[in-house]
């Protein structure tokens, strides 16, 4: 309880937002609460609980990357193709994230060296790597893959119903959570995403400490394409199309904020569960896809209206307090 | 005395009757079935699964159609785990992808769910059947026996092809000249198979070459939507129009047109409701015991008729379905 009455206002809101989903699900299917259904339901985000981790410190920074799905695609066929010539799953896996590495690197190089805005350079990058992995793939699938790993995808921590990849993401998550809120690094991305010329004078490495986020990028989209190609036990080049859009809505649904320096990992962790669970919902009750399409697009708007909303409500009754309005109990 | 053996054989054969008839358990009522086409906008995929919810108020089954909007490899598979979820008793689904589907379907089977594929298959670990719209053997035969009708079992004939190692395109042509040897087909002889590559121009300009190197052709069968289609804007437009019979498989959209002006007499494609209808119809004997997918069960499927379970589990829905001006209007796809 006191953990929660710690959280930041957003926060808040959003832990209240899940269990309304989780009752609102539960009332409207009985087969929502179940385990398995659970289970099930968030397994299907566990690409964009990784991603969104890292998406959460670039926006911090006030950066962006829309190439993460392309990257995951990429990496997917890198994994597939070279698994089918025959090379040991391993080095496979290496390489993978040695590409994922290396398309985050481009990214960051581009931002940084030839001061390029990353929204414009991902957007290429994002045509750009997709159109790799097709090269690669064609409209090929790769499958077949030893039950080891396609395990790793698709199982659970045994014992539990907990989905592996989400055990992963959650264990990442709380590292991500450590290096933003509780080291000088992850305070100094705060400081450039609010004023980065100032950031800049007090002798942070602006530069290099981008470059570093766009390879972490890079890197967790990677391990997404790992992921995704287990839990599919399919490698194909339009893999996880679009789902860039997801990652961005949980992010800034989140409460981090697209102008930069202001965020939590806490906050968009929960709203990729709040997304997922809504999502979730409404496909046990046969809402149709276009409707979840739009109930995507509301949430995406929503994610930026309304904590802006809330600061704005926030920062209102702050100054009422100063103003020495309210005398405390 | 013969009389009362008479009597009781007859008695006996009754019995046996109404035990065999027992064996075979009714439909069981309120089933719930879940279809699951490639994507839900796709016009061809609203007529398919419109079959599966005929079925469904026939059989008194709950169907429901469900399905994403893409057909991405996986976008279906939060659709198969919902399936699960809601603890549906059958699935029937067009795969998207071969494999990707699997782990997923092998946990919707051991959670006791029937699998039946319709027009596009996963491995066959995956499903129980799978409904196949017509088989090689089929369309081969089926479009001689169409255009040996249109042409009165009289005159020379081609095929337009796709390309020269299109592997379905072959094997239809191969039946298509067993069916040929048939007595009936005396009369007509096949002159040339062309290949227009799938290539809109050149289906257009072999059509033309057919139809100048050959006085005495009477009829081109265009096994290829992008042939026939072609094929049928050449012959609109030329004096043989209405005295060279085309067919071949189209969509009748593609080949409306061609068909109202009067260049083509009829086409063939499948049904593709009878696909979704068929499929709908063997995922409630499933469920309901009447066939369990080994190989030579039989069971009935409505207006259709009755089946027999072939290889591997795949049912055959039928010869191919004839389009022409009297039908070709309540199809959209």
């Amino acid at each position: 309880m006191k953990a929660l009455r710690n959280l930041p206002g957003w926060e808040t809101t959003l832990v209240v937002l899940v269990v309304v989903a989780l009752l609102g699900g539960g009332v409207l299917s009985k087969d929502f609460l179940t385990g398995q259904n659970l289970s099930f339901l968030t397994a299907n985000f566990s690409e964009i609980l990784l991603m969104a981790l890292t998406m959460t410190l670039l926006v911090i920074v006030a950066e962006i990357d829309l190439s993460v799905a392309s990257i995951l695609g990429l990496c997917s066929a890198v994994l597939g193709v070279l698994f089918a010539a025959g090379v040991p799953m391993p080095l496979a896996i290496l390489a993978a994230f040695v590409v994922g590495g290396l398309a985050g690197l481009l990214n960051g190089l581009l931002v940084t060296r030839l001061g390029l805005p990353s929204l414009a350079v991902t957007i290429g990058t994002l045509a750009l790597y997709r159109g790799l992995a097709y090269v690669l793939l064609g409209d090929r699938a790769i499958a077949d893959f030893p039950q080891a790993y396609t395990n790793f995808g698709f199982g659970t921590v045994p014992g539990t119903l907990i989905p592996i990849p989400i055990a992963l993401g959650t264990v990442l998550a709380v590292v991500t959570a450590v290096v933003l809120h509780a080291t000088p690094f992850g305070r100094s991305l705060y400081a450039i995403g609010a004023n980065e010329v100032a950031a800049r004078f007090s002798g942070l490495r602006v530069e290099r400490t981008k470059l570093l986020l766009f390879v972490m990028s890079g890197l967790m989209s990677a391990l997404a394409g790992i992921v995704y190609t287990f839990r599919f036990a399919s490698a194909r080049g339009d893999n996880a199309t679009g789902f860039e859009l997801g990652v961005i809505a949980a992010v800034l649904l989140g409460g981090v904020s697209i102008f930069g320096g202001r965020g939590s990992v806490v906050g968009a962790v929960l709203a990729v569960f709040l997304i997922g669970l809504i999502n979730g919902a409404l496909t046990i009750v046969d809402v149709s896809n276009e409707i979840l399409t739009i109930v995507t697009g509301l949430l995406l708007i929503g994610s930026v209206l309304v904590p802006n909303l809330v600061a704005r409500v926030q920062a209102a009754r702050q100054r009422r307090r100063l103003r020495g309005n309210t005398v405390s109990p | 005395m013969k009389k009362r053996s008479v009597l009781l054989s007859a008695l006996a054969l009754g019995s046996v009757a109404t035990l065999a008839a027992a064996q075979t358990p009714a439909l069981k009522k309120g089933l719930k079935i879940t279809l699951l086409p490639k994507n839900i906008n796709n016009p061809y995929n609203v007529i398919e699964t419109s079959g599966g919810t005929e079925a469904g108020k026939e059989i008194g089954a709950a169907v429901k159609i469900v399905g994403p909007s893409d057909a991405g490899a996986s976008s279906q598979v939060s659709y198969i785990n919902t399936a699960i979820a809601q603890k549906q008793d059958a699935l029937v689904l067009a795969a998207n992808d071969a494999n990707a589907l699997l782990p997923y379907l092998a946990r919707a089977k051991a959670s006791g769910m029937k699998i039946v594929t319709m027009d596009s298959d996963t491995a066959v670990s995956g499903r129980t059947l799978f409904i196949n719209q017509a088989n090689s053997e089929g369309i081969g035969r089926a479009q001689v026996q169409l255009l040996g009708k249109l042409i009165n079992y009289k005159g020379d004939i081609a095929v337009l092809s796709a390309t020269p190692n299109a592997t379905n395109q072959n094997t239809w042509i191969k039946w298509m000249q067993e069916e040929l040897k048939l007595p009936k087909y005396k009369d007509m002889k096949l002159v040339k198979i062309a290949y227009g590559n799938d290539d809109d121009q050149k289906s257009f300009t072999e059509m033309q070459g057919l139809i100048q190197a050959y006085p005495n052709l009477k009829g081109v069968i265009s096994p290829t939507t992008v042939g026939i289609s072609a094929g049928a804007r050449y012959l609109s437009t030329s004096p043989q129009k209405g005295k060279v019979m085309l067919t071949g498989l189209g969509t009748p959209n593609q080949m409306r047109a061609f068909v109202k002006d009067g260049t083509v007499t009829a086409f063939q494609l499948w049904n593709p409701s009878d696909v979704g209808y068929l499929a709908t119809y063997a995922a409630a004997a499933l469920v309901s015991g009447q066939i369990t997918g080994k190989e030579g069960e039989k069971f009935k499927a409505g207006k259709l008729g009755e089946y027999t379970i072939g290889k591997n589990g795949e049912i055959i829905v039928g010869p191919p379905y004839t389009f022409d001006k009297a039908n070709i209007d309540k199809f959209n796809f």
